[in-house]
């Protein structure tokens, strides 16, 4: 078992000779580390350095890979896209705690690093929400903000009588309590190329089972016994505390800059089951909103071409 | 698993500390006083530590004392570039428990939140919390602040650097940031309540009732009481079989 500081980070553009291709799919042309209060984040960029930056955030479990179809078609319109590894994906540094402040001051200096000025940003699910807060405590520092599917809403929230709420609340809170007592000792599952791109398949129904193949030499590295993801096996999906769907939500109105939301309106296991009536009385003045029909959570891969547009039609 | 990893006396006649782990961080259970019977867990306040003696409150308890140095303070870890949540927290009470097995709970500010928190979600370890003021009671208050990057100062972050006897700075401004909304602790109290088998297993002994905890007291069944009171009544409780 290799220790987390001698696995090697997924290749760039010219290190990705042999491994799986996908239509559309490029890696990013280089990869930097941004380190600010003690944990190493993981900073990939696609375009010309000296172009306009933009800056993507993933969501949950992902990791900046997941832009590799999204991020060259923005590149090659003349923009350098900055992406991160969120601590604990990918190639970042696996942190003792995770936080949604400690995401969100990582974010910013991830922001710090890529520029001084204000710049656009972009994120999905999680991302998307984490950058409507950034936009939100930082107005000075972002100049436009695309959210992809990352509006929360209260709608995946169970409707249960209070007392059955307490028992589910309860064994939620043992189990990860339970999970707590033997996080120490757990790593991932190794298999082979196929077997992990199919356990992600389970979360990612809806994606081309090419593309997540591609995805696993990227967010995975192989020892002897085969190929792990490299995502902190200390971390859980799921969850509790005292965090609410509508706290993210309440920062878009708030927002001064111009806006684009797109919502993917199958609902699937990953999204937040966010409906368009959900978002509109929330838009800010001005703001764009695009439903899309027959697409799932992860927009921008199910249609990067559509996402490429919509974003360059903002920021351009 | 949270074993003790290691264990040595801190000085010939002081507390005996027991490193437990705690995912990735070493958490110092420190034993101020051994003994039979049910422990009596202290937990402290924001910034603060176990502190080196049995505090007086709890001289007359009949059994072990033991204190434990929350994640960011004390003789435990330190977590960096942060992260820490009152949750985490109450995973490392957990990791004690994990240890001493049942045990009755004091906490002072913080510590008191994590006693309400892990009175809830283990309500068959906890043989009474009881909730006292102390440094880090309000936390964030009960609704988001105006949105900001939360991050410690570098002079913060410098003095830590070379005086380990500092609590961690990302601890002192995240952890006097966290958002305690008042239904959010109703549902931890109503957790003691319906599943501990106690009449009343949250005893309010603060004078300062920031909404969570006033939210707590308004709860039927829990109990305002001064310290001393109710450890003489966790005392004389029966220990549940583990």
């Amino acid at each position: 078992m290799l220790a987390a500081t001698e696995i090697p980070p997924a290749p760039t553009r010219t290190e990705a000779d042999g491994l799986p291709t996908y239509p559309g799919a490029r890696r990013p042309d280089r990869r930097r580390t941004v380190d600010r209060g003690g944990i190493a984040l993981s900073v990939w960029e696609w375009g010309d350095e000296d172009a306009p930056p933009i800056l993507f955030a993933h969501g949950g479990f992902d990791f900046a890979g997941t832009y590799d179809t999204l991020a060259p078609l923005v590149a090659d319109q003349g923009w350098r896209v900055v992406s991160f590894d969120q601590r604990g994906h990918g190639d970042s540094q696996h942190a003792h705690l995770y936080s949604w402040d400690a995401d969100l001051r990582d974010a910013a200096a991830v922001l710090d690093s890529t520029s001084p000025g204000a710049i656009p940003i972009l994120g999905h699910s999680k991302g998307g929400a984490l950058m409507l807060q950034l936009a939100d405590a930082l107005p000075h520092r972002v100049s436009h903000v695309i959210n992809l599917d990352g509006l929360p809403s209260a709608r995946s929230w169970p409707d249960v009588p209070d007392h059955h709420r307490t028992r589910l609340l309860n064994g939620e809170l043992a189990g990860w309590l339970d999970h707590r007592r033997v996080a120490a000792g757990k790593i991932r599952r190794p298999g082979t190329v196929e077997e992990l791109a199919e356990r992600r398949g389970r979360m990612n129904p809806r994606m081309d089972p090419d593309w997540l193949r591609y995805l696993v030499p990227i967010g995975a590295h192989q020892e002897a016994d085969g190929w792990r993801w490299k995502i902190d096996p200390s971390m859980r999906m799921g969850g509790f505390g005292p965090w609410r769907p509508e706290w993210s939500m309440s920062r878009l109105p708030s927002l001064g800059m111009p806006v684009l939301c797109v919502l993917g309106l199958d609902i699937e296991v990953m999204g937040w089951g966010t409906l368009p009536e959900d978002v509109i009385p929330n838009l800010p003045a001005g703001a764009r909103f695009v439903p899309l029909d027959g697409v799932g959570h992860f927009v921008h891969i199910e249609k990067p071409a559509v996402i490429a547009d919509l974003t360059l039609e903002l920021i351009s | 698993m949270s074993t003790p990893t290691s264990s040595a006396p801190a000085a010939p006649s002081g507390p005996v500390t027991t490193m437990l782990t705690h995912v990735k961080v070493q958490l110092a259970l420190h034993e101020l006083r051994s003994g039979t019977g049910r422990p009596l867990l202290l937990l402290h306040g924001l910034g603060e530590h176990t502190p080196s003696v049995v505090p007086a409150f709890a001289a007359s308890w009949p059994g072990p004392v033991h204190g434990l140095d929350l994640t960011g303070h004390g003789g435990s870890s330190r977590a960096p570039g942060g992260g820490y949540t009152a949750e985490i927290v109450m995973a490392d009470v957990d990791a004690a428990l994990a240890h001493l097995g049942p045990a009755t709970v004091v906490g002072r500010g913080l510590g008191a939140y994590a006693s309400l928190l892990i009175a809830g979600a283990r309500p068959e370890l906890v043989v009474g919390a009881v909730l006292c003021d102390g440094p880090g009671l309000n936390g964030g208050g009960p609704a988001p602040h105006s949105p900001s990057v939360i991050a410690p100062t570098p002079d913060a972050m410098a003095r830590a650097a070379t005086d380990r006897s500092l609590p961690d700075p990302f601890a002192m401004v995240e952890l006097a940031r966290d958002v305690r909304p008042d239904d959010y602790a109703s549902t931890y109290a109503r957790q003691a309540l319906q599943f501990s088998g106690l009449d009343a297993p949250l005893a309010v002994a603060a004078v300062v009732r920031p909404p969570w905890l006033a939210a707590v007291v308004a709860e039927p069944g829990v109990v305002a009481e001064p310290l001393a009171e109710a450890l003489a009544r966790y005392a004389a409780l029966p220990t549940p079989e583990r």
